[in-house]
């Protein structure tokens, strides 16, 4: 008889190795009384040369016979009867010591295992609050592009010059995520648009929840355009909406023809790639056409801009494109 | 890395479903990956039991199922799936094409008790 809870299991005494085993009571149950019926509890015992986990169920209110459940804590599954039948009262908690899996710990008045469909996508926080960022966008009609890149592309010195020539003509704003300084957001300031800075700390991409927080004081009444520049990163900002109504990849002529064949989840995405530094194309080896070629392969409709932030090249284009843009709505 | 991030997000929804399941252990966490999703599963694999550490699915068995990308073409209809993980039907070259689940991550179900 288990000297802790007083089941008395026939024959059935735990061996292993040799040793009786004892074991601890260790599930609650709020039982200050005793009551009729029949069942076992989790034990180990060594029988016909196996050795056999046992979780059985209680079934409170039967009287006769007892149904369980076998669980195996190894390969040969078979059935057999307990020729035993007892009572015991659970006054304390009891755990048990076995010898397959020592983090085991039995389930006694709980359902085994079991499956539940879930089917909901991992980052749908994330994209709750993108969504919700979205909507407080559209109500103040604020055309918000996400800016994509590789570390170095030259997105902030396109938005640099992009704000200049907004100036006055355009209200604009800027979110720009870093992992860490504010070096961005002071290059920024000071061309008419109101610019906040997110470091991001070890995180390589910003997310829906931090642009969020910023948007009230950093979107004021009558911005028409909102600039996010995102943490250079070309592969983990893909994954993350932010509210955005675009993305825009931005992609600079020193960094390889096949850059968007690399990382076709950002590009594929992006129906606005921005090709920056133009004019070190002398000093390359490098052929736009192939850039093109290659950004459309990826996204077939892509709308492509060719631009120098330094000479000016192409810029004018480039700020007629994001004014028609707000223009024509969404 | 932010299969990092993805990991604690998918932790926390996990625990989410546990305690309305009044769960005490995870089993099983299945996770389907689109093929577009941006996230890849030995990266995933590598940031679970970081994530998981001291929860509740501390020890469960991640499972990452990579799904095929198949698109289906609105402009000629044809549905097939893709050998290259890029949007575009390769039967017409159009790119109004439905990616089906292929930029999801998703938690498909959870093994409990």
């Amino acid at each position: 008889m288990c000297k802790d809870c007083g089941c008395e299991e026939g024959n059935a005494r735990a061996y292993f190795d040799g040793k009786a085993h004892e074991h601890d009571h260790d599930h609650e149950h709020d039982h200050d009384h005793a009551h009729d019926h029949e069942h076992d509890h989790a034990h180990v015992h060594a029988d016909d040369g196996h050795v056999h986990v046992h979780v059985h169920l209680h079934l409170h209110g039967a009287t006769v016979g007892h149904d369980h459940v076998h669980v195996y804590a190894h390969d040969d599954e078979h059935e057999h009867d307990h020729p035993h039948a007892h009572e015991h009262f659970h006054a304390h908690p009891h755990e048990h010591a076995h010898p397959h899996e020592p983090s085991h710990e039995p389930e006694h008045d709980t359902p085994r295992a079991r499956t539940v469909q879930v089917e909901e996508r991992v980052l749908a926080k994330n994209d709750q609050a993108a969504a919700v960022n979205r909507t407080w966008l559209d109500e103040r009609g604020v055309l918000t592009v996400n800016l994509i890149s590789s570390p170095g592309s030259g997105k902030t010195e396109l938005l640099v010059q992009t704000l200049k020539r907004l100036h006055g003509r355009l209200p604009a704003a800027v979110v720009v995520g870093d992992q860490q300084t504010d070096n961005d957001a002071r290059r920024l300031a000071g061309h008419g648009a109101p610019v906040r800075q997110i470091e991001t700390q070890a995180a390589c991409h910003l997310n829906a929840t931090q642009v969020g927080e910023v948007l009230p004081e950093v979107v004021p009444p009558g911005t028409r355009l909102l600039f996010v520049e995102n943490v250079g990163n070309l592969v983990c900002p893909a994954a993350f909406d932010l509210g955005e109504h675009f993305k825009i990849a931005v992609l600079s002529v020193t960094e390889g023809e096949d850059k968007p064949l690399k990382y076709p989840v950002l590009f594929s995405d992006a129906p606005v790639a921005v090709v920056t530094k133009v004019d070190l194309l002398p000093h390359l080896d490098v052929r736009l056409e192939t850039i093109r070629a290659n950004l459309k392969r990826v996204r077939p409709d892509v709308t492509i801009f060719e631009v120098s932030a330094r000479t000016s090249v192409g810029m004018d284009v480039w700020v007629e494109y994001l004014e028609s843009a707000v223009a024509r709505g969404f | 890395m932010h299969e990092l991030s993805i990991a604690v997000a998918l932790v926390a929804q996990v625990q989410e479903v546990a305690a309305r399941e009044n769960a005490t252990r995870v089993l099983r966490v299945v996770v389907v990956a689109g093929r577009l999703s941006g996230v890849e599963p030995d990266a995933l694999h590598f940031a679970w039991p970081l994530a998981a550490e001291d929860t509740i699915a501390a020890h469960a068995e991640l499972v990452v199922e990579a799904l095929p990308l198949t698109l289906s073409c609105r402009a000629c209809g044809v549905s097939a799936e893709a050998d290259e993980p890029f949007p575009i039907c390769e039967a017409c070259g159009s790119v109004d094409v439905d990616v089906g689940a292929a930029r999801d991550l998703r938690l498909r179900s959870i093994d409990l008790e």
